[in-house]
């Protein structure tokens, strides 16, 4: 057995069924190798969405996603696309070819030091010296990635080594780093602090992250909600980690969040931080909410903790575990005049009618009623944008996932992410939206989508315009503009009829909600264009 | 503030990258930083004094300690430990003042490792302080080059860090 053989063998044992990739000279052998494999390869169009798209699959699957690229430009093509990862805590196995180990370093064709280059962005890297070590560099990567805090991690393979023999394919010993045993359980006594001081709050608050749904707490999470009638709000990432209708769930919050959940931190006097890092976007000022409330923090990254905002109870663990002890020990409800307040404000703020707009597609509710219309398990995956802000706000998460590029921003994010969720899991409604500004960053991957023939569903937000700096530029710089304008765009639909695919344009919600349903008759891919105002505010 | 800081690590290529490159990204401050072998030729140990507060101290051992190779982080306790710099310092002498420059030497528990008939070279093992304190009393005699190492440090007692708690 080669080094290649022996690669493509150990995402067989991880049970890996597609990767996503782009074959090059360095990565040659590996690429050979899988042809007497099982294991699907999908040809993107660019790496960066390689990554993009295993980030989708790892985040349908709850297990790793593995993206491929070759030296050189195709590994520093991945950078953001592993850095988007990185951010999202999304694990993430990224296989690099590289020049032949007696050239590295030399500047040869093709050359780059990818692990030198990724090291901000990857929980841990590898550069393979010796084919022997393949099997247990990749058992270990595959463990670092999913483990404790999950993200990506990167192996770098000389081409010679793929070609090199492996004298003993093991991949039966367990794997057993020295430095790296994350702490599962939370400390009981940090527990027992926190049970008494949820059940002593006045106006308690909980905060749901994306760490919800890394740990597959959802269930824990929703069952502390309801013994203790706690009040949630949710971060960008961690919208639908309890279903968008549930009368306890407030919404996002944050600068791009909504009233209700931003009313009721500013009136907490005691949050449960729960797989949450206190981005600045869900918390602008820490301290002061730490300084009117008492902070839980609950994370299985202990320096997520303490990083951004101080706490009062910190509690280092999984999520699952955490939230689970919590809901067992809790004996009371929380305060009904608060419950009552928070709700009630949930209730007028969700009753305020959105005004029609006359000629345009007005976004909010139609993202509101189509997301309706789907599927309770359907994933929609939001790009970067006004859309994003648009669809964390309106879209209704019942028994589906929201996916979207919370902590990078990376345009472009939603096609191949909705790629990835469709090859993991092919029966399952995935639609992705964009701006017409995302769109075109990754509109090269309807190609993938045809040839792998993927009912991937897109709408694009398409106002001519990058919506969101416009915004900025209008608020912030005087409505100064500046490089914001999208002329010389294409007509999508001729796009989207150029690859075979099945497209139209609308701009009123009643056209919109009929063209849904035409989109929704089938399992093809579908692209609608919906044409919405250039001055239109993201809230 | 300064805070000495022992990093245990796996002695594997990449290791000083990822150390260095964690404080540049995370904007902490390094006043100095020596690495070297162990008892057990599988692991490193460098020691690392940090200029921040005790944020950025608690931040910097909880960042280290994300990085896979790293296996402990101890701070250091104040009074606790003996922190040592290696100095090694190139001295101009005219005739008259050799005598002057080896009585320093002398009274500050320096060697004299190398001699020419214009220079001294001194070698001084001791506290960061105790070193700028020979280079000031050194300095007026002519002070053509100085080589130091940044600070390794041990702590007091009969443990070795391994068994200590962190």
């Amino acid at each position: 057995m080669n080094g290649a053989q022996a690669m493509v063998k150990c995402l067989e044992r991880e049970k890996i069924r597609t990767i996503f990739g782009y074959p090059g000279a360095a990565i040659c052998p590996f690429y050979d190798a899988l042809l007497d494999s099982k294991v699907h390869h999908v040809l993107v169009r660019t790496e960066q969405n390689a990554a993009h798209a295993a980030s989708g699959y790892a985040r349908t699957t709850g297990g790793v996603g593995v993206c491929v690229a070759t030296s050189g430009p195709g590994a520093t093509n991945l950078l953001t696309g592993i850095a988007s990862a990185y951010m999202d805590s999304i694990p993430l196995v990224v296989i690099t070819g590289q020049v032949k180990s007696d050239l590295i370093g030399r500047d040869v064709f093709q050359e780059a030091d990818i692990t030198g280059a990724a090291e901000p962005f990857t929980k841990h890297s590898y550069l393979v010296t010796k084919a022997a070590d393949l099997p247990r560099v990749f058992k270990e990567a595959f463990y670092i990635a999913a483990a404790g805090r999950p993200g990506p991690v990167l192996i770098d393979i000389p081409v010679d080594i793929q070609l090199h023999t492996v004298p003993k394919f093991d991949y039966d010993t367990p794997v057993d780093i020295l430095s790296y045993k994350p702490s599962v359980q939370g400390h009981p006594l940090q527990i027992k602090k926190a049970v008494t001081a949820l059940m002593a709050a006045k106006r308690p608050v909980l905060c749901a992250g994306g760490g919800v749904f890394s740990a597959k707490a959802q269930k824990e999470l929703r069952a502390l909600v309801e013994a203790f009638d706690l009040p949630t709000v949710c971060t960008m990432m961690g919208v639908g980690a309890l279903p968008s209708a549930h009368p306890l769930n407030l919404g996002m919050l944050g600068s791009h969040g909504c009233v209700p959940a931003n009313k009721a931190i500013r009136d907490a006097d005691l949050v449960v931080m729960a797989g949450a890092r206190v981005g600045d976007r869900a918390v602008a000022a820490p301290n002061q909410v730490a300084g009117r409330a008492k902070i839980i923090h609950i994370d299985i990254d202990p320096a997520e903790i303490g990083k951004n905002m101080a706490a009062h109870i910190p509690i280092v663990g999984d999520l699952k575990q955490v939230l689970g002890a919590l809901a067992e020990k809790i004996e009371e409800k929380a305060p009904a005049e608060w419950v009552q307040v928070v709700t009630d404000r949930k209730k007028r703020y969700a009753a305020k009618s959105i005004d029609p707009l006359d000629k345009y597609v007005e976004p909010k509710t139609f993202l509101r009623a189509f997301s309706k219309r789907l599927e309770s398990n359907a994933v929609v995956c939001a790009d970067v944008g006004q859309n994003q802000i648009w669809c964390a706000n309106n879209v209704e998460v019942r028994e589906g996932r929201l996916f979207t590029s919370g902590g990078m921003g990376t345009m472009g994010y939603s096609i191949p992410c909705a790629l990835g969720v469709k090859c993991a899991d092919p029966k399952r409604r995935v639609i992705a939206v964009c701006g017409d500004g995302s769109f075109q960053m990754s509109m090269m991957e309807l190609a993938t989508i045809c040839q792998e023939q993927k009912g991937v569903k897109i709408i694009v937000m398409r106002n001519g315009r990058l919506g969101m700096v416009r915004e900025l530029q209008k608020n912030h710089y005087n409505e100064a503009y500046s490089g914001v304008l999208l002329d010389g765009s294409p007509d999508f639909v001729k796009i989207a009829a150029a690859y075979g695919i099945r497209a139209r344009s609308v701009s009123s919600n009643e056209e919109a909600m009929a063209a849904v349903e035409e989109m929704l008759a089938d399992d093809q891919p579908y692209l609608l264009e919906c044409v919405v105002p250039w001055d239109y505010p993201s809230l | 503030m300064k805070y000495t800081m022992s990093v245990l690590v796996t002695n594997q290529p990449g290791v000083l990258s990822k150390v260095a490159g964690l404080f540049s990204r995370r904007g902490f401050n390094i006043d100095s930083l020596a690495v070297g072998t162990t008892e057990d030729p599988t692991v490193s140990r460098m020691t690392i004094v940090v200029d921040g507060d005790e944020y950025i101290v608690e931040q910097v051992e909880k960042q280290l300690n994300k990085l896979i190779p790293v296996i402990k982080v101890k701070t250091l306790e104040q009074g606790s430990h003996i922190p040592r710099t290696l100095s090694l310092i190139k001295v101009s002498v005219s005739a008259g003042q050799r005598a002057d420059i080896m009585r320093i030497s002398e009274l500050m528990g320096a060697r004299i490792v190398d001699a020419t008939r214009t220079s001294l070279t001194i070698e001084f093992s001791d506290t960061a302080e105790r070193a700028d304190t020979l280079e000031t009393l050194l300095k007026p005699y002519g002070i053509r080059e100085i080589v130091r190492t940044g600070t390794i440090a041990i702590e007091k007692g009969a443990d070795p860090i391994r068994k200590t708690q962190t």
